[in-house]
């Protein structure tokens, strides 16, 4: 448990964060897609709840782009809640009082896992852009060898939403015996022409930006905080739907009751999005966001399957449940359906829910009772059927 | 209620477990089975508890999928109208469509589906060539409304019922070969065996058909 976490305060989260962190030195390099070992190397993580003696009750949480390791305790940066206190903790769908439940930062994350912003041990300097693009299949090859650090031979269940559910289906296909249960939530097979477009937007915000300098900017004492609060306002507004931000911001004004005829933030939806932009610079490198965004981008499960998604998951004994969301129109509930057509062609088991909801994309982190309930009675019946009390 | 998979045409859940004991029967144990518009997932239970059977299912409505999650069976939210279209020939032993076939559109595109995606089809459906039913009719002259069919005409997601003799010509149509039949009354129990089409068709409050594909194609 860490509930107890020292002062959010100047502290390199980066190289030295304030959770486990699981180290990998220079005998022990993680091969990576890009043809290159990366060596030493290191995954930030944490844990909730206990292990049981069989170790056969540990939960793997995948976090979303920009998410992290503290799924349910207060973050060490912002000091605001973690990102799934509503699906992670005691009598939630992912109960830490049965479940050992473990959350890691992804690899090119910079929350104390390996990333551009991290220390390149042959220059004593961040990476920038001399570390090695990375993709979603490196990012589980991470996480498979935190979960051989810690003993645990075969997950009860890996969860995620998002680029998290990348990772579940990457996971299961994989790890096929390493995963006894699956819930990918609002995510795809392979990201979408239109989610590529969307990304490039916003790594063109981040390289526009003059702070970036060709992105040794840790280097050179700048930030190019303006380009990446770009790229994170462009980003938000396709994790809504046009429905949410009716019913939050319509076209009303921000403290003031006419236009001002400026380019100030006369709208609520511009000061949100200048204050989501802001915050999320706070806590977030602008290299990592490039490299994130860009696994994504590369992720396709079928074409490593010679363009079979079913072929990934021949002969899975894992059980799946995929949920979608009826306004996503980020990951639609179509990208959901063509992982459930994949499974039912691989004679896999697969359950499948669409959840009614107008709050877009981001319904998956929000208070979503439909959501819960298909979470909580997969998550049940997969424990009875593991012999989990 | 959106017309689809998940209807329930008939209300009797004391009828409604015969009528699953009924089916589960005709089921081979540790056979692969889709319970298209499975409901609540009761016969599906049904049929892994008592026949080891490895089942999967497709429901229209949310409430019966997490039901049927809660009970560890993978289903798929769904309709049937539309996704059968999705799953591979013989992808299974048996197709089971309860209760389901009168609240589709197309009846006889998911008929052909599933001959097409198992080996076997078991096929229930309230019989609307029923005495009562046409008592109804022929003494008020409206559409009936009884506690196995408890739906206003306007009101009901059951678009397209059939009698038993109704069935039995469709499965002529789309070449599908009956290995048993039976006719069940208000209780759910079998109408005993041995009538002819037309008596099982006035007696009969359901019909539940075993069926295999003709291999030599439909039967003129």
């Amino acid at each position: 448990m860490t509930s107890a976490l020292p002062p959010p305060e100047p502290r390199n989260q980066v190289d030295d964060p304030s959770s486990p962190v699981a180290r990998f030195g220079a005998d022990e390099p993680l091969m990576l897609d890009a043809g290159v070992p990366l060596a030493p190397w290191q995954i930030a993580y944490q844990t909730y709840g206990t292990l049981n003696a069989e170790r056969s009750n540990a939960i793997l949480v995948c976090h979303a782009l920009t998410g992290d390791q503290h799924v349910a305790n207060p973050n060490p940066v912002t000091g605001k809640p973690g990102w799934w206190t509503t699906m992670v903790g005691p009598s939630k769908p992912l109960d830490t009082d049965r479940f050992f439940v473990i959350c890691a930062n992804v690899i090119g994350g910079c929350m104390g896992t390996t990333g551009p912003a991290s220390t390149d041990p042959r220059t004593g300097q961040p990476y920038a852009l001399d570390f090695p693009v990375i993709t979603i299949r490196d990012m589980v090859r991470a996480q498979a060898a935190l979960i051989d650090r810690l003993g645990i031979e075969s997950l009860f269940c890996v969860v995620g939403g998002s680029m998290g559910g990348m990772q579940v289906l990457q996971w299961a296909a994989s790890y096929p015996e390493r995963v006894f249960a699956a819930l990918p939530i609002a995510t795809a097979a392979r990201h979408s022409a239109q989610n590529i477009a969307f990304h490039e937007v916003g790594r063109q915000a981040v390289m526009a930006d003059p702070d970036w300098r060709g992105g040794r900017y840790l280097v050179e004492g700048t930030r190019p905080a303006k380009g990446l609060a770009v790229a994170r306002m462009g980003a938000h507004i396709t994790y809504l739907s046009e429905m949410a931000l009716h019913r939050k911001f319509g076209r009303n004004y921000q403290d003031r009751s006419a236009p001002t005829f400026s380019f100030d933030a006369d709208f609520q939806i511009e000061s949100y999005l200048r204050y989501q932009g802001l915050s999320f610079v706070e806590r977030f490198d602008a290299n990592s966001y490039l490299y994130v965004t860009r696994a994504m981008d590369y992720f396709d499960l079928a074409a490593e399957h010679g363009g079979s998604l079913a072929r990934a998951f021949k002969g899975s004994a894992t059980r799946f449940c995929v949920i979608s969301f009826s306004s996503d129109w980020l990951f639609p509930t179509a990208d959901s359906r063509a992982i459930v057509h994949a499974l039912n062609a691989a004679a896999a088991s697969v359950a499948f829910v669409e959840v009614e909801s107008d709050k877009g994309h981001d319904a998956f982190l929000l208070d979503e009772p439909e959501m819960f309930a298909a979470a909580r009675g997969f998550i049940d019946a997969a424990a009875r059927a593991r012999g989990l009390s | 209620m959106e017309p689809g998979t998940s209807a329930p045409a008939t209300a009797p859940p004391e009828g409604a477990r015969l009528d699953f004991l009924l089916v589960a029967d005709m089921v081979a144990p540790g056979s692969r089975v889709l319970d298209v518009g499975c409901g609540d997932g009761s016969l599906l239970a049904l049929l892994r508890d008592r026949r080891g059977v490895d089942g999967r299912g497709i429901e229209i409505s949310r409430e019966g999928v997490n039901a049927c999650l809660a009970k560890g069976l993978p289903v798929i939210q769904g309709d049937a109208d539309t996704d059968l279209a999705d799953y591979p020939d013989d992808a299974f032993d048996y197709v089971i469509l309860s209760q389901t076939i009168q609240a589709t559109r197309r009846p006889k595109v998911v008929l052909e589906h599933l001959l097409r995606i198992g080996r076997r089809a078991i096929v229930s459906f309230p019989n609307f060539g029923h005495w009562r039913v046409r008592l109804d009719l022929l003494l008020k002259g409206r559409m009936p409304v009884t506690d196995n069919l408890p739906y206003a005409w306007h009101d009901t997601p059951n678009i397209h019922f059939c009698t038993i003799r109704d069935f039995v010509e469709l499965c002529r149509e789309v070449g599908a070969r009956m290995e048993r039949a039976a006719a069940l009354d208000a209780g759910g129990r079998p109408v005993r065996v041995a009538l002819p089409w037309w008596a099982w068709n006035l007696l009969g409050e359901q019909g539940v058909f075993l069926l295999t594909r003709r291999e030599s194609g439909p039967d003129r």
